[in-house]
Parts: C-alpha cells; sequence; structure tokens
C-alpha cells in the first residue's frame, strides 16, 4: 500500500492538500495510508521549508503551496 | 511644502496612468450610484470603488507575470543562495531575497530554523525576516501604481536600510542565548525536488495558483486596508489633520511607529491608508513610518516567532524595529 505524508504544522493550505489526497484516491479506487506530519523536526528532516510538503513512498514531490489536481491523481494512481 | 509637492506629484502621475480606473469609478459612484463627488461619503466611496479596482487588477497582472516567470523563491532556494557567504555578502542576498519574495509569515518558523541550521548567522536571518514582510515585488509595483515612483522608491530604500541595520543591530546583542534549544538540534534532510514543468502550459497553470494562493491569502488586509484608506480620505477634514498630523511636531512620528505596533496589515493593504494619508497632508516620513511599523511589526508574526526564539529576543526585534522606523519618519520629515 501506497503511503502518503503530508508535512505541515497545521497552515490551512496543508489540511486541504490532504483532503485532496484523500479524495483523489477514492476516485482512483486506491488504497493508501495517509498521514499527517505535524511535528516541526520530522518535517525539517525531509529537507522541506515551505509547506505544505508531500512525500510518497520516502520521497518529497511537492513542496509549498497547493498541488495541482493532475499532481494529486498521479502521487496516487503512479507507481 | 516640498513634501506636499512630492505628494501632489504622485497624484498627478496616479491620475494620468490610471485614468481608466477613476473613470470606472466616477461612472459606478457618481452615475450610477448618484453620489455626489462633493460629499464625504461620496469621496469615499469613490475613493473605495477605485482602489478596489486597481489594486487588485494590479495583484493579479504582477503575480500572474512573476509566476510565469517563475520569478518568485522558495525558501529553499534561498537558503541555497544565502548560506555559505562572508557575513556582508549573506546579508546582501539575504535582505534582497527577502525584499523580492512574498512569503507567508507561516513559513517563518521552518525558515528560521533552517537558516540556523545551514549556519547562517543570526542577525542575518533577522535581516531576511525584517525584509520580507516588510518589502516585496507586488507591493513595490503597486506602490509606484498608487503612490508613483518616488515614493515607492523612498519606501523600499528605506525597508532594505532597516532590514540591513536592524539585523546588525541585533547581532551586536548576541540573540544565539534566545534561540530556543531544540532549534539547534534539528537535522535538516536534502530533498531533492522534482524539476518544475517548464512549458508554457505548466508555466501558466503554476502562475494560476500562485495568483489564487497569494491573493487568498491578502484579500482580506487588502480591503481592510482600502475601507480605511476611504473613511481617512472621505471623513477625516483637512485641517483636522494640518493640526494633529501634519506639523513638524517631532513626536508624531514615534506616535505613529507605537500605532503600528499592535496594527497589522500586509504591504499591499496597508498602501490605501498610506495613500489616503498622503492626499490630506499627512508628512512623507511620518506616513512611511506608519506604513513600515503595520508592515514588519505585527503581533501574529511575532507569536509565530515565538515557536523558536524566546521573549527577550522578541521584545528587542520589537524594539530595534522600532528606534529604525523613528530614525526613517524623522529623516524623511527631515529631508522634504
Amino acid at each position: 500500500m501506497k503511503n502518503i505524508k503530508v508535512l505541515g504544522s497545521g497552515c490551512k493550505n496543508c489540511e486541504t492538500t490532504a483532503r485532496l489526497i484523500q479524495i483523489a484516491a477514492e476516485q482512483a479506487g486506491v488504497e493508501i495510508e495517509l498521514e499527517k506530519v505535524t511535528d516541526m523536526a520530522q518535517i525539517m528532516g525531509f529537507g522541506v521549508m515551505s509547506t505544505p510538503g508531500v512525500v510518497v513512498d520516502g520521497k518529497v514531490v511537492h513542496a509549498g503551496g497547493l498541488p495541482g489536481p493532475d499532481q494529486v491523481r498521479n502521487w496516487v494512481t503512479q507507481d | 511644502m516640498p513634501d506636499k509637492e512630492l505628494a501632489n506629484e504622485s497624484r498627478v502621475s496616479l491620475n494620468e496612468s490610471h485614468s481608466m480606473f477613476e473613470w470606472f469609478a466616477n461612472q459606478v459612484v457618481y452615475a450610477g450610484m448618484g453620489l455626489s463627488p462633493d460629499s464625504d461619503l461620496g469621496a469615499a466611496v469613490h475613493f473605495f470603488v477605485m482602489d478596489v479596482a486597481k489594486i487588485f487588477a494590479l495583484l493579479v497582472i504582477v503575480i500572474y507575470l512573476m509566476g510565469l516567470l517563475r520569478a518568485l523563491l522558495s525558501p529553499e532556494r534561498v537558503r541555497d543562495f544565502v548560506r555559505g557567504r562572508p557575513d556582508w555578502q549573506a546579508r546582501g542576498f539575504a535582505v534582497t531575497l527577502g525584499a523580492a519574495t512574498p512569503f507567508c509569515s507561516c513559513s517563518s518558523v521552518p525558515l528560521f530554523i533552517g537558516f540556523v541550521e545551514a549556519g547562517i548567522p543570526l542577525g542575518v536571518t533577522f535581516s531576511f525576516l525584517i525584509a520580507s514582510p516588510m518589502i516585496n515585488e507586488v507591493a513595490a509595483v503597486i506602490l509606484v501604481g498608487i503612490l508613483g515612483w518616488k515614493l515607492a522608491a523612498l519606501y523600499v530604500l528605506a525597508g532594505l536600510l532597516v532590514a540591513w541595520f536592524g539585523g546588525l543591530a541585533m547581532q551586536a546583542f548576541k540573540p544565539e542565548r534566545w534561540v530556543e534549544g531544540y532549534v539547534w538540534k534539528i537535522q535538516m534532510g536534502q530533498a531533492n525536488l522534482p524539476e518544475p514543468d517548464k512549458s508554457f502550459a505548466g508555466r501558466h497553470r503554476y502562475a494560476v495558483a500562485e495568483v489564487r494562493e497569494i491573493v487568498g491569502r491578502i484579500w482580506k488586509w487588502v480591503l481592510l486596508g482600502i475601507g480605511v484608506g476611504a473613511l481617512f480620505h472621505g471623513f477625516v477634514p483637512e485641517e483636522w489633520v494640518g493640526e494633529n498630523l501634519g506639523g513638524d511636531a517631532w513626536y508624531t512620528v514615534p506616535v505613529a511607529v507605537i500605532m503600528g505596533i499592535p496594527l497589522y496589515s500586509n504591504a499591499t493593504g496597508v498602501i490605501p491608508v498610506a495613500e489616503a494619508m498622503l492626499s490630506k497632508g499627512v508628512a512623507v516620513g511620518t506616513t512611511l513610518a506608519l506604513m513600515m511599523s503595520v508592515a514588519a511589526l505585527s503581533l501574529p508574526e511575532m507569536l509565530i516567532l515565538r515557536k523558536v526564539i524566546k521573549w527577550q529576543a522578541l521584545a528587542l526585534f520589537a524594539g530595534v524595529l522600532a528606534v529604525a522606523f523613528t530614525l526613517v519618519g524623522w529623516a524623511f520629515n527631515a529631508l522634504t
């Protein structure tokens, strides 16, 4: 199962990003494990300073600002 | 009085370059709503309609173009630029990059930690934190559009100076002792972010997202600023301003700075307030001091920074900035 982490210390965009990913996964019928990482030390540990950041299976794929719908779909469906 | 001339001149340039918005506001307020240009209410509503149209149009255009050019730097890139340089170069980059990019104050904490982790001196980090909310390219363009290029240049120049010397002053107090302990322990990883999409479609999508993100974040402040500016423009009599704010009394500048500390707006939102103040004859230095104080010193920003530095450092930060803004205000009042 794919593990997706949303990095962000509770900003509004972080919440929205997590929801977008959840919805995209449901639409694609893919089961994912969605985690919200709010601890600053952990977030910085991924090398991300601008939140929300998105990590798919341990790889940073996005940092800063809301992701586009295509992006989100790719994260959920791509192998 | 030369500063009156400066204000008049900037108003003239504004009327010439933005007569389209003037015409639009005339149509809506005088023809459409039937308000009289001579009434207080008419003047206030006209100011409001014109500035809403003009500022939001400029905001969208400027942010879109910046996004298209991918001119907006991420904090990660800024950190790479600043790290490992001699002090003066690092400060130069910190001040200019802080001024160039409109960062959300919600990035202050990761930014601060990231800078510390990269071994960037705290004084340089403070220079960045001062420059960032006070100046950005979007606000600069809107300043030119509303107040004319001379005042825009004065504001940007003063902001850069305050950021440079404010950071130096902070450094002199050895603020390292006030940094929260956990900050020093954080180890930052190295992310390999995917290459951005360089095609036109990709740039366009990015630019639209930037517009939505930034306008979505600041529109309330801008509307509030225009509202306050409109009330001031319509209902505060010029004679009252002349007696209480326009004179050469030394205390007007520190009073403006102190008033600006609890008040907060972002750099764009404070522009229409300055516009209204200048048009009523408030001195240029006093107006600049208030603008800087409102944009750079704010309670929410302080509370966010409290996560990484102790309150002593915050008090010092506020004190250094208040002194700097007062000096800037006095200097410009004396020069004009």
